[in-house]
């Protein structure tokens, strides 16, 4: 792992999903067998420019996400690696059973993107708005789940994910994120990324929050207060490691998600606390709720997932101490 | 056409399987008799006289694939693959028992023979045509057969594939639905309304064989054989079957998954094996 976090967090220039089809046609021509399914949505994922240059590799299921999950699962019966995509909201709920049987319990080896998860989904609205997309995956052994946070961290986690076998489930904002990380940044499957290093608090999010959380702190350095800050791009298997010695070394924990406070990042980390170091911990994420209609700005202001929220979590937190 | 010695091989091969069968269920006492018994005589001909294997090697990557869509009815294929030598026959008295290979629902990671893991009806027909498109990827000349039951044909899940694999060409999968008419609560047609199945798939755009006696080897091989004929789409074998087939305390009582005691499997495998005799 060798992270180099930007000082200034612009817009990237690349959209997520531009670099996500990019990085696997890449690794096709390289000879990895991998196969991309979808489910009617390669344009909104930037794959169906390929689909006629890579016919063998690259194949639509239709309105029917069930059978291209379980079509993904037979085809890593014969030793292929797919990739699946649909929104996140149907590549969790909608086919929970399909995943979990033919997949996890087949021990299958498919990595399925969920797209546009929680506020993301702006505009589509509460219908296709997934806070519960990580709590349910989380519940299947042996499933990994990867939020990845920026262009730099995806090109760099894509190859590990297609070299770690088993089933995955990857938390995809496809449009421009913020840029956190340097270019030539690397990361490790399982293992968070420290962007800054403080002794009064520790803040761990994931995603769309990471960039809330880098600008909390920013905001609580003025405030005289130093907080830690990590990225848990990989929400399970989660980093044991980080979450004990973020309690240990600055005693007071915040998570920040773009995900329903149940059963998300802030439930796995308040389960290691609980076994390992009991600390105190505030969770900024959605309350228990349904999402809505709005730009994503405008729900991370509606659910509680600013800067300013983090924050306020912060000062809550720490008074707990 | 077949031969009429092999015709009578199968037989006895379907016989086997069906004394298998109940020495399995005897075993535990419990278990699903008729969907099991039902599906006997196609095991019969996919593992007898039909399918490219080497029990020896189960991972071959040449073979024909088999997907039991049907899980519930592993103990049928367990039978098949212990009498193709795929593992011991004793070990089908293990069967549901703690730690066992041979589990109620086929699993591929647990029982060598098993392509894959079923169970949760309408998903292994799935993943037969990931198979299918993964073995045509990989230019294997090879088939794969799925066996759906009646009931599981009023999963969702199930149309979805009907869709998928005319769409795509899949014409080295060939398909069967075990059409017993009969599920826990009722006929297919009382419970779901489920009526004409293969009409429905021949609108979907498959090749649709109705077999009038889904028990009889021979009427079984002679759709096969006609289905591999046909080039250009996937096929589809409607079975007419007997629910509880070839097993006397079974058959015409509610025989989804019933108590099997050792004197009624006794007298059953003690009449298949005078049927055996008769051949």
């Amino acid at each position: 792992m060798n992270i180099k976090v930007l000082k200034d967090n612009s817009l990237s220039k690349l959209e997520m999903r531009e670099l996500y089809a990019a990085s696997l046609i890449e690794m096709i021509e390289g000879g990895e067998p991998i196969m991309i399914t979808d489910a009617d949505l390669m344009r909104p994922i930037g794959i169906l420019p390929y689909l006629k240059k890579y016919p063998e590799n690259i194949f639509d299921c239709g309105i029917a996400e069930s059978n291209m999950i379980g079509v993904a699962c037979g085809l890593s019966a014969e030793g292929f690696i797919p990739f699946t995509h649909t929104f996140a909201c149907f590549a969790s709920r909608r086919v929970m059973d399909q995943v979990f049987m033919s997949g996890a319990y087949a021990k299958r080896n498919v990595k399925m993107i969920g797209s546009d998860p929680g506020v993301c989904a702006g505009l589509n609205g509460g219908t296709h708005m997934a806070f519960e997309d990580v709590a349910m995956m989380r519940v299947v052994p042996e499933m990994t789940i990867v939020e990845p946070t920026d262009p730099v961290m995806l090109k760099n986690l894509l190859p590990q994910i297609v070299h770690s076998y088993g089933m995955t489930y990857i938390r995809l904002c496809r449009v421009q994120t913020e840029e956190i990380y340097e270019e030539g940044s690397s990361f490790e499957l399982g293992r968070a990324a420290m962007l800054r290093d403080g002794g009064d608090v520790t803040i761990i999010a994931a995603g769309r929050e990471v960039i809330e959380a880098v600008n909390a702190a920013k905001q609580l350095e003025k405030m005289g207060i130093q907080a830690r800050v990590l990225d848990m791009f990989t929400i399970k298997p989660i980093d044991v490691e980080a979450v004990v010695s973020a309690a240990k070394d600055t005693g007071a924990i915040v998570t920040a998600e773009n995900h329903n406070i149940i059963g998300g990042l802030g439930g796995a980390v308040a389960e290691v606390l609980a076994a390992h170091m009991p600390a105190p911990v505030e969770m900024v994420g959605v309350k228990d709720l349904f999402g809505e209609v709005a730009s994503t700005e405008v729900l991370k202001q509606r659910f509680g997932l600013t800067a300013g929220d983090i924050v306020a979590a912060v000062q809550k937190v720490m008074a707990r101490k | 056409m077949v031969s009429k010695e092999k015709i009578r091989e199968l037989k006895l091969f379907a016989a086997d399987i069906r004394i298998a069968t109940l020495e399995q269920l005897k075993a535990i006492g419990i278990g699903h008799v008729g969907g099991s018994m039902s599906i006997c005589d196609v095991i019969a001909c996919l593992y007898g006289g039909v399918m490219n294997i080497d029990p020896g090697n189960p991972r071959w990557e040449g073979r024909d694939r088999f997907i039991l869509s049907k899980g519930h009815a592993g103990p049928a294929m367990y039978s098949a693959l212990a009498l193709k030598g795929y593992f011991d026959y004793e070990e089908l008295l293990t069967l549901n028992r703690p730690g066992t290979r041979l589990p109620s629902h086929t699993d591929m990671n647990k029982t060598p023979g098993v392509d894959m893991t079923t169970g949760s009806l309408g998903q292994g027909f799935s993943s037969a045509l990931g198979i299918a498109v993964g073995c045509r990827a990989k230019k294997l000349n090879n088939y794969v057969y799925v066996l759906l039951g009646d009931g599981e044909c009023e999963e969702g899940q199930v149309w979805e594939c009907a869709m998928f694999a005319p769409a795509k060409k899949l014409t080295n999968l060939i398909g069967f639905v075990d059409y017993n008419k009969l599920q826990i609560c009722g006929t297919v047609e009382e419970v779901a309304g489920l009526v004409d199945i293969g009409g429905k798939f021949s609108a979907f755009g498959w090749h649709v064989a109705e077999v009038q006696d889904g028990n009889d080897v021979e009427q079984i091989m002679d759709a096969i054989s006609l289905a591999k004929s046909v080039k250009d789409k996937p096929s589809m074998i409607i079975l007419n079957t007997k629910k509880g087939k070839g097993c006397c305390f079974a058959e015409d009582v509610f025989n989804h998954n019933m108590a099997v005691s050792a004197e009624n499997a006794d007298r059953a495998i003690a009449e298949l094996k005078a049927y055996k005799e008769s051949l």
